[in-house]
């Protein structure tokens, strides 16, 4: 009997996106399109919610049910946390960080945002460009999101009218520009009917563009669009000398993630902070041997000389060195109830490096609604502030807009141990 | 703009990658046809490269999330004084105990292995545990759901009731008598809608509770796994993966799993939908029908509350077959206990369930 490859496609490997729209903008809906008409949806959830559908006594299926999550929240019938979907179309396979819309939640989305590549920005039809477009644009954006599209939903109750479409494209370029943000797609779309999402549907003739899956399916992935170097913070150091094979009685692997660029056998290295230099004798994953290492990969390197190097350090390329700071001037979203306190002194995480930091000065916090810059003392939950932090040791980043692994932070509360404020160096 | 670089294998994968044995993972050759080393390490390159200049693009999905879940096991190895992995016998911590393998060696895993024992496991998974763990030459400890229940911290409604639940407690025990501050688990979002929301380091307080409205944020991949004496750390490094992907990485690297997991005649009764195992512990009732079926598990628990679904297939391919195909999710296919109401699976994270 012939069996059919399933697991021999083309592979274009893992998009990680972000969805952000109000409680209304037909978010939930159009991520239940998204798996229902890629197939993700199988028969006993869809019975599920077929059931929950009929004791509300709606007359269609609601897809929206199949995204929301926890209890409490299908009680209220809002999203209040950031829920991660999966779906794949065969060549592709995708992650959706579900984030909520709702106005105090700036901290889930900023959550979702950390891990995506690319977001869709849900507006209503009907209602055209809000504030809170314009907040999700932006923090969309401060999070280092290069890709952003637009779906205009709910296009069935406006008649599906192109100068609705075209006027909300208008609204939305002017002011991205104003922002910088760079490339914005704009797609109309029906999540309740499916038009534009994954189908094309008859009613949207106009639009000649991509549907919204084929703009998924061919979106960049991470670290494709630009040379970036190589950065490789040490997690773990392998030494097992109380193996029974002699051989490994020298063994030193520095264990880590490549978090950008690329490394060879053979390449000069610089272990920081001290500085000291050597040869990449050999990269390993579970004790093989590989030539190289891309962005992504989890290795093993293995140096020429012993030096000494543990978690906390990174290592780099010899001529492509950061430089290390003990004072970094950066935007902060503040994630704790507890509100800041310039007094007292946190535990700033930085790749695997922790150091102590405290509150230098608050430059300006942001209001998010005009994006105008106001003055501040404190910050509470939700806020977004650009501040300068001192520092107990040197950290080694990069700028966050250059590479958002070695440009990000989070601030701990030791007392606690919560994790309580979210940072981009630059 | 949005104009991605191809990525086709056809490309031109990299032999010099492919082609490495893989003698540090000291198993037995599976039931499988993957080809050992086989797309171990795949990476799509763009036509740039074909023509000899080398820029590696993108990880195929599966090395993505490989490469995903090493990252998180070293980091609860560095972050974590005391971690320890838990062991069912089933897929899930099958693929994790490779995954700790491609993180850690070729030294030792820097945690031991923990089962909590129902009782009420097959004995092919149960024979596999304790093989798996002898051929990785790793510490394996079983604590069993019994030795409560005699302890009288476990206090069953009936002597036939489901362990599933009362597992909970056993491994919060086994959390304080050896003190460990982080729990390595195969919990996968797609399982099960409460699950979506699941952190990758999730925390719990001293009794051992999840709290889904006071998790912490998790932000990048910047994880923070502290925690406090008496707390601990639930850690899931395959969060992101499918149960096809689970499948996938399965056949890719030749991984042996029990028996069960393959079509095998069984004696069961049809029963609201689903097949129910006649065993010693659930013998027929009176008016079941007992028929000789087909099947295979899906999941691999307690006997009393683990349904197998029917099927022909025999090989991973096969498997794969179906599951790209299946119409069933694999909780609602084979958790009895988890169709009491859809929120059945919250409540019982609630109370320490992993």
């Amino acid at each position: 009997m012939s069996v059919p490859q399933a697991s021999l496609p083309p592979d274009h490997g893992v998009l990680r996106f972000l969805t952000c729209g109000s409680v209304d903008d037909g978010k939930s809906t159009l991520i239940g399109r998204l798996l229902y008409d890629t197939k993700a949806v199988l028969a006993d959830a869809l019975h599920a919610i077929e059931r929950t559908s009929r004791q509300r006594g709606l007359a269609e299926m609601d897809l929206s049910l199949l995204t929301d999550g926890l209890q409490a929240e299908r009680e209220q019938g809002i999203t209040i946390d950031v829920a991660y979907r999966y779906f794949s179309t065969g060549t592709r396979n995708f992650i959706i960080g579900d984030a909520p819309g709702h106005e105090q939640y700036t901290r889930n989305m900023v959550t979702a945002a950390s891990t995506a590549d690319l977001a869709i920005i849900l507006v209503d039809a009907r209602k055209g460009v809000l504030t809170q477009t314009r907040r999700h644009s932006y923090i969309a954006h401060l999070l280092g999101i290069h890709h952003l599209i637009v779906a205009v939903n709910k296009m069935d109750l406006v008649g599906y009218d192109q100068s609705v479409f075209a006027r909300i494209e208008a609204d939305y370029r002017d002011f991205a520009a104003r922002l910088g943000i760079g490339d914005v797609r704009f797609i109309p779309l029906s999540a309740l009917t499916g038009e534009m999402v994954v189908e094309r549907g008859e009613r949207l003739n106009w639009y000649q563009g991509p549907t919204l899956i084929e703009i998924l399916e061919n979106a960049p992935a991470a670290h494709t669009e630009r040379a970036e170097p190589f950065r490789f913070p040490v997690q773990y150091v392998c030494r097992p000398r109380a193996s029974a094979d002699p051989e490994l009685h020298d063994y030193r692997g520095f264990m880590g993630r490549v978090e950008s660029g690329q490394i060879a056998v053979g390449d000069i290295v610089t272990v920081l902070p001290s500085g000291r230099q050597s040869r990449v004798c050999a990269i390993q994953v579970g004790g093989v041997d590989r030539p190289l290492a891309i962005h992504e990969e989890s290795v093993t390197l293995l140096l020429a000389d012993e030096i000494d190097c543990s978690r906390g350090d990174m290592i780099v390329k010899a001529d492509e060195a950061p430089s290390p700071v003990r004072e970094i001037d950066a935007f902060l979203c503040w994630l704790s109830e507890t509100p800041l306190s310039p007094a007292r002194t946190y535990l700033l995480r930085h790749t695997t490096r922790e150091v102590k930091a405290r509150t230098a000065r608050i430059d300006y916090r942001l209001d998010l609604n005009t994006l105008e810059q106001g003055t501040a003392t404190t910050l509470d939950m939700n806020d977004i502030a650009h501040l300068r932090l001192k520092l107990a040791a040197p950290i080694f980043p990069d700028p966050y807009a250059d590479n958002r692994a070695t440009g990000a932070f989070i601030l701990i509360d030791e007392s606690t141990n919560n994790t309580i404020g979210a940072g981009m160096i630059g | 703009m949005f104009e991605r670089i191809s990525t086709s294998d056809s490309l031109g994968g990299h032999d010099s990658h492919t082609s490495r044995s893989l003698a540090p993972y000291a198993h037995k050759p599976a039931r499988t046809q993957a080809r050992p080393g086989e797309r171990h390490a795949r990476l799509s390159r763009s036509p740039v490269q074909a023509l000899g200049i080398s820029h590696p693009r993108t990880l195929s999905h599966l090395d993505w999330l490989e490469s995903d879940a090493i990252h998180i096991l070293r980091e609860v190895a560095g972050q974590c004084a005391n971690p320890v992995l838990l062991f069912s016998g089933g897929k899930d911590s099958i693929c994790l105990l490779r995954l700790a393998e491609k993180a850690f060696r070729p030294g030792p895993f820097p945690f031991p292995l923990l089962h909590i024992d129902t009782g009420h496991n097959y004995p092919e998974v149960i024979a596999f545990r304790d093989r798996r763990a002898a051929e990785l030459g790793e510490r394996l400890i079983v604590r069993s759901v019994e030795n409560s229940i005699a302890r009288g911290s476990v206090v069953l409604r009936h002597p036939g009731e489901s362990r599933n639940r009362h597992q909970s407690v056993t491994l919060l025990e086994a959390v304080e008598e050896f003190g460990f501050d982080a729990c390595i688990g195969g919990a996968r979002r797609d399982e099960e809608k409460s699950r979506a929301k699941e952190r990758i380091m999730s925390f719990r307080d001293a009794f051992g509770q999840w709290d889904p409205k006071n998790q912490r944020p998790e932000l990048w991949n910047l994880y923070n796994a502290r925690a406090h004496q008496g707390e601990h750390i639930r850690a899931f490094p395959i969060s992101d993966w499918t149960e096809l992907d689970v499948w996938q990485y399965i056949q890719r690297e030749g991984l042996e799993l029990p028996s069960i997991y393959y079509a095998h005649p069984r004696r069961v009764v049809r029963d609201k939908g689903l097949l129910r195992p006649v065993t010693d512990l659930t013998p027929a009732r009176p008016g079941d029908r007992v028929e000789e079926v087909r099947v295979r598990f899906r999941t691999v628990g307690d006997i009393t509350c683990t349904a197998p679904v029917e099927s022909e297939a025999d090989t991973v391919e096969k498997i794969l077959a179906e599951t790209a195909v299946t119409t069933i999710t694999e909780r609602g296919a084979t958790r009895m206990d988890d169709q009491t109401s859809e929120a059945s699976m919250e409540e019982r994270k609630r109370a320490g369930y992993f």
